[in-house]
């Protein structure tokens, strides 16, 4: 988790859009798009190579799953017919072109293309990554002003203080009290799963985008919508809140930094108000750091993801993984992880458009 | 006044000093509950009622999932182990941990990021590729594939510590290589470098000698809040089933994967009394190293009010960190 380093990363901005000197370069904006693109590819590459020989430091994947349940030479004989007895470095790039096609391999447990597996439990992974986004955005970026706007006063005090409480707790010991007090004391919500067994059979039944709210929705069926709502809110808040105290102490840091500069006493000396100040000159500027890390954090959330889904038994990739793990199914782990570092450069470098859009000084 | 002068400068007094209002209230706390998690992990075997792998004492075994009572404080895990006792031993396993991986990634990162800064090159340009590719991962999921290399998921004690605290160091490495790699490339554009080249000093010499010992000033920030997250990736790694065995060592992760069952069915005392511990545990360091944080950032750090004496002054005005963590202004 990079949330200190991120937070000095966002402290440090520079001179408002304003002071900055113009900077005229020919074709800047599809340039930087094509440069930060092809950027990516060894992000992607690095990480999947890592991976790989990491995960194959332990062996062929085959003895790992199956040793010792099979004997010795159906063992041999499946690992030949994977091709697992092929020098190391053959299986590598034939690995590199299967990504390349799209193609992560099958699982050894359950003999499903890892593909298949992705896709039915990806959505479910985007949906409470989504949720999670949204509840950290309205509790994170409010609260972080309100911070700002009284440093050092009480208000910022215990903002803080719970930003830091919130960062110390692991998201799965968050979800299982979530789920101790609000599911089986007071019985407000559904203790896990991501919508009750008729909605789910229901919105199976239909197909669809496996977005179950969507689903839901489309379905026509209020008893649906609310059924798989009321299955959001805890895991929702969980990983939420986790992010929301990043994002209040990286909106605390920023604002606060800004409000330093010089063009905020210029803009005070002519009797801009302390609140519009704060509302505007300082706030706009402060946003584009904030924006650049949550590319950041979209990582840090999968990771999350992984150990709320597992608390919450939320079907999704996170979960999936967890039971890949335990049955030590190395070939779908390496699926998985392959595909997170995809998203995940893919992410920042939507991030990086987006800041670039904003922010004219970013993109030379 | 030279005895109070000397204690004045020893890292965490100089801050203690310094410190005013919420920011002192903050470094106390963490402090003391850093000094709480030290006792119980040191003193684990005279403080723990029970080992952390005993399932029955003279009267007996100690049953599985017993409620809090007078033998039992905190009531006994489905595992049939003692809570309090496992609660307690957990510290000493996860101090074990941080003390490893903190050691290995400073030694590794440090040293990667002055000879990546102060040679240049293409290797340079390697690592930083590398580094922020690594950097932009998940952490998390790069421990999962870490550990799973290490000890295939599976191990004792001494084993499963390194086994964690390496997966741990994976992730830290890029940090420390990052921040210590920005310092040394500011530092040695320094005129003072440029005299020591003038005057034949050899390019070992100084490095280690002129650029890393002015190059190391945000370490203990970050050591500090990596120590922090290491007691959380250990936790996690061990909630995923691939931490400890419970008969080599107690950990904290690990119990709380056991109790997400009795949680449904209302049972609390397996659930809370782990997860509080590391809350706390990380709750202390982290306000160690945000206090050490703000208080190196002097626009983040608090100003004392009215009365301060000429040396407060120049204290504060110091200059400890302002390219805080590697980030150049």
């Amino acid at each position: 988790m990079s949330t200190t380093t991120d937070v000095a990363a966002g402290a440090v901005s520079g001179p408002p859009p304003a002071l900055a000197p113009k900077v005229a370069r020919g074709g800047g904006f599809g340039r930087y798009v094509l440069v930060r693109l092809l950027l990516m590819i060894p992000t992607v590459l690095i990480l999947v190579t890592l991976v790989f020989f990491l995960i194959r430091l332990t062996g062929d994947p085959i003895t790992a799953a199956l040793g010792g349940r099979l004997p010795a030479d159906q063992l041999a004989e499946r690992i030949h017919e994977a091709g697992y007895d092929r020098p190391l470095i053959v299986q590598y790039l034939e690995y590199l072109g299967q990504i390349l096609t799209l193609d992560f391999g099958n699982t050894i447990t359950d003999n499903q293309p890892v593909t298949t597996v992705l896709a039915e439990y990806g959505a479910a992974t985007l949906e409470l990554v989504t949720y999670s986004l949204v509840v950290a955005f309205l509790i994170g970026i409010p609260f972080g002003l309100i911070a700002a706007a009284n440093r050092d006063r009480w208000p910022d005090a215990a903002l803080r203080v719970s930003a830091i409480f919130f960062y110390a707790t692991p998201v799965f010991f968050a979800g299982l009290v979530a789920k101790l007090v609000f599911s089986v004391w007071l019985g407000w919500f559904p203790v896990s799963g991501r919508a009750g067994v008729r909605t789910e059979l229901a919105l199976g039944r239909e197909g669809g985008t496996g977005i179950y709210l969507i689903d839901a929705i489309r379905s026509g069926n209020g008893e649906y919508v609310w059924d798989v709502l009321s299955h959001a809110v805890l895991p929702a808040m969980t990983l939420g809140l986790l992010t929301a105290g990043i994002f209040l102490r990286l909106v605390r840091t920023n604002v606060i930094g800004t409000h330093n500069m010089p063009y905020i006493d210029a803009a005070r000396s002519r009797g801009v108000s302390e609140s519009r100040l704060l509302r505007t000159h300082a706030y706009r500027p402060a946003l584009i750091p904030i924006i650049t890390v949550i590319g950041l954090q979209i990582a840090l959330m999968l990771g999350g993801a992984v150990l709320t889904e597992t608390t919450f038994e939320w079907q999704g990739l996170g979960f999936q993984l967890a039971k890949y793990l335990q049955a030590r199914d190395f070939v779908a782990v390496q699926g998985i992880v392959a595909l997170i570092a995809i998203i995940v450069a893919l992410a920042n470098f939507i991030v990086d458009i987006i800041a670039a859009l904003i922010d004219p000084r970013v993109r030379y | 006044m030279a005895g109070s002068r000397l204690l004045g400068r020893l890292p965490v007094v100089h801050q203690l000093r310094q410190a005013v209002g919420l920011q002192r209230g903050m470094l106390v706390a963490g402090l003391a509950l850093t000094g709480v998690f030290l006792v119980l992990a040191t003193l684990a075997p005279v403080l723990a009622p029970y080992g952390y792998s005993q399932l029955s004492d003279e009267s007996g075994n100690f049953g599985a999932q017993q409620a809090p009572s007078a033998e039992h404080w905190l009531g006994t895990t489905v595992g049939g182990y003692d809570v309090l006792s496992r609660v307690i031993w957990g510290a000493r396993t996860a101090l074990l941990v941080i003390i490893v991986a903190v050691l290995l990634s400073v030694f590794v990162g440090i040293l990667l990021g002055l000879v990546s800064g102060y040679l240049g090159g293409w290797v340079d340009r390697v690592l930083v590729v590398v580094a922020d590719a690594i950097y932009a991962f998940p952490t998390l999921l790069l421990a999962i594939v870490a550990a799973i290399a290490i000890s295939g998921g599976q191990s004792g004690l001494w084993s499963g510590v390194f086994a964690a605290a390496i997966s741990i160091t994976v992730v830290f490495i890029p940090q420390y290589f990052r921040v210590v790699r920005a310092e040394v490339v500011r530092v040695k554009a320094e005129a003072f470098i440029e005299s020591a080249k003038v005057i034949g000093a050899s390019t070992p010499r100084i490095m280690f000698r002129h650029v890393l010992r002015n190059s190391t000033r945000t370490l203990p920030v970050i050591v500090t809040l990596n120590a922090a997250e290491a007691v959380l990736t250990l936790a996690a790694l061990g909630f995923l089933g691939l931490g400890i065995e419970p008969t080599s060592a107690a950990e904290w992760g690990f119990d709380l994967n056991k109790s997400i069952s009795d949680v449904a069915a209302g049972i609390w005392w397996t659930a809370v009394p782990p997860g509080i511990a590391i809350v706390l545990a990380v709750l202390g360091i982290t306000l160690i190293g945000e206090s050490l944080n703000d208080l190196a950032d002097p626009r983040l750090r608090a100003r004392r009010r009215g009365k301060g004496t000429p040396a407060d002054a120049v204290a504060q005005s110091e200059p400890v960190a302002r390219e805080e963590l590697g980030e150049v202004q």
